[in-house]
């Protein structure tokens, strides 16, 4: 889109766009080139020697068996807190969307968690889930459950992914019911003239002409899952007990971090980027097409 | 959809949902108002203690328990609102500025410089993470409120938000105000900006809920407790989550930790919808 009128100033468009391009330069487009180029070398972790291996690193990485196990529960880590995000925030959204007063209010007690960090939400529900002192965790114990996050991997696993998925159902809903509320009333109300059953109705009817948000939500939420639970992750558990909750993105961070191995995290950066790329690629000719249809 | 269905089901489903959503709430609420050993013993009531008052005192002023060592919650919260509150006035800043030269000048590598910062979009900090991390400490930037907003700053999302908000302003009105002699900055103050209120007053509760609850990148670049934001210092408070250790204070730290954002939210929900929504298209 073009616009009719516009200024012609030599100097001052540049002034205008340096700011965010400096800071952009500086702290992104470096540091994702240094990423490059770093997955490429061989350092020892106090940076005395260097040595140029091409794709050493990538090989390497990639072979580990430790970083194929981070593949697999980042990938089942990711499941889960996508189904569990989005299947109970669109349960909330159709029963908000029926509700005829007090819609709103409901809205306001719906919402307020997506505000929470997810560290916050982690240090909470450990407040809970704590095998000692918490309600829940004492109560499985009373059951005879074994119940203990801190020992039990797959019990960390499920405690990562229920913390996860709490803080993003807000997210989700209100989503899901703004798509809701975009669908024409008569469109549903024929159908049940026709005599479709209220689920016929949502399965056959709402539920694909909700498949635009359903499906950028998908994005997001895989997105959420890979990145933004690392304070999840890091609040509860620490990627253990062992690596039972070691994802992609928190053996990064201990990698270069903790273990000083820059060659390897970085590798690792640059097979996350391209995952994120990718997935935004698929994000955005989904909305293109959205836009024509 | 109001034909033949059950009246009660969606009330029922809702409350439920409100339910599951408070329920951690209300117990750390509760946790801050008893002492530490009643706690440590598993012994909670459901109930609001008799220490709440004297909880919240000792966590904002000294942040020292009996196990628990940390920052004192008030500097913990300053240093939260100042990281915030810088992020939200940069984001907001550069990207206006930078959308109102993409839409409203034309120069040579107009588009190439756009598409140099739509790119952004695609990498959250914690990607480049550890190279970021780099930057930042040759810069001697590590334990400065500079180190710890700069890099977050740089963002694509406002800049395209703005770029639509302001491709949608009709031709008119620049051309009126070329006619009444307003050069190009005189416009972005006295036309752009007035008109732009609704959206930078959406883009400001994101924001602000964004800088608060930053997590990884005030971990890395936080050294000293005086620095320390909220977020990190409840985590370090917990530490390895001992059962003896002082859940009443780092309760009182988790509300208040998430007390400011959560009320933003509330009193901004119709902002705060909007600005979601649009973010996201």
């Amino acid at each position: 889109m073009r616009r009719r009128t516009i200024y012609r100033h030599k100097l001052l468009p540049y002034l205008l766009l340096a700011p965010q391009l400096a800071i952009t330069l500086i702290f992104f487009y470096w540091p994702a080139l240094q990423a490059i180029y770093q997955s490429f070398l061989l350092q020892d972790p106090f940076g005395l020697r260097t040595q140029f291996i091409w794709l050493e690193n990538f090989q390497h990485v990639l072979s580990t068996p430790r970083y194929l196990e981070s593949v697999r529960i980042t990938l089942v880590f990711s499941t889960s807190v996508t189904l569990l995000a989005m299947g109970p925030a669109l349960l909330l959204a159709v029963m908000a969307d029926q509700v005829i007063r007090g819609a709103t209010g409901y809205r306001t007690l719906l919402v307020w968690p997506y505000a929470i960090a997810p560290a916050v939400a982690a240090v909470l529900w450990l407040f809970i889930f704590h095998p000692s002192i918490g309600q829940i965790g004492q109560g499985l114990r009373a059951l005879g459950i074994p119940w203990d996050y801190r020992i039990n991997g797959n019990q960390a696993l499920f405690l990562v992914i229920f913390v996860s998925a709490w803080k993003q159902v807000s997210y989700n809903f209100l989503f899901f019911l703004a798509g809701l509320q975009s669908i024409p009333k008569t469109i549903v109300e024929a159908a049940a003239i026709d005599g479709a059953s209220q689920s016929r109705r949502f399965w056959r009817v709402v539920f694909p002409l909700l498949s635009p948000t359903t499906f950028f939500l998908l994005v997001v939420n895989i997105i959420y899952a890979f990145f933004d639970t690392f304070g999840v992750i890091h609040a509860l558990t620490q990627g253990g007990p062992g690596r039972a909750t070691t994802t992609l993105m928190y053996r990064v961070y201990r990698d270069g971090y903790i273990n000083l191995d820059l060659g390897a995290s970085s590798a690792q950066s640059v097979i996350l980027m391209a995952a994120v790329i990718g997935l935004t690629v698929i994000q955005f000719r989904y909305i293109e097409r959205r836009v024509h249809y | 959809m109001t034909i033949g269905q059950n009246r009660w089901l969606p009330h029922v489903v809702l409350i439920l949902g409100v339910v599951v959503f408070a329920f951690p709430i209300y117990l750390a609420f509760i946790g801050s108002s008893h002492d530490a050993p009643t706690i440590a013993r598993g012994e909670m009531p459901l109930t609001l203690g008799p220490h709440l008052v004297e909880n919240y005192q000792q966590a904002l002023a000294t942040g020292e328990g009996v196990r628990a060592r940390a920052t004192p919650a008030l500097t913990l919260m300053r240093n939260s609102f100042i990281m915030a509150v810088v992020i939200v006035v940069g984001k907001i800043s550069i990207s206006l500025l930078s959308a109102f030269a993409v839409v409203f000048f034309e120069f040579p590598l107009r588009m190439f410089f756009f598409w140099l910062i739509f790119i952004t979009l695609m990498l959250p900090v914690e990607v480049r993470i550890v190279p970021t991390y780099a930057v930042v400490a040759n810069l001697g930037m590590i334990n400065t409120f500079a180190g710890l907003t700069i890099p977050l700053i740089a963002s694509a999302t406002a800049t395209l938000l703005f770029r639509q908000y302001f491709m949608t302003i009709p031709d008119e009105l620049v051309d009126a105000s070329q006619i009444d002699g307003a050069g190009p900055m005189r416009f972005f103050w006295s036309v752009l900006l007035p008109l732009s209120r609704t959206n930078i007053a959406a883009l400001c509760v994101i924001m602000f809920i964004y800088g608060w609850n930053q997590y990884l990148w005030p971990l890395l670049i936080t050294t000293s407790r005086g620095m320390e934001t909220i977020v990190m210092g409840i985590v370090k408070m917990v530490g390895t989550a001992d059962a003896q250790t002082d859940w009443n204070l780092i309760m009182a730290v988790a509300i208040l930790a998430l007390l400011p954002p959560v009320l933003v939210v509330l009193i901004m929900q119709r902002w705060f919808v909007k600005g979601l929504v649009d973010a996201e298209k």
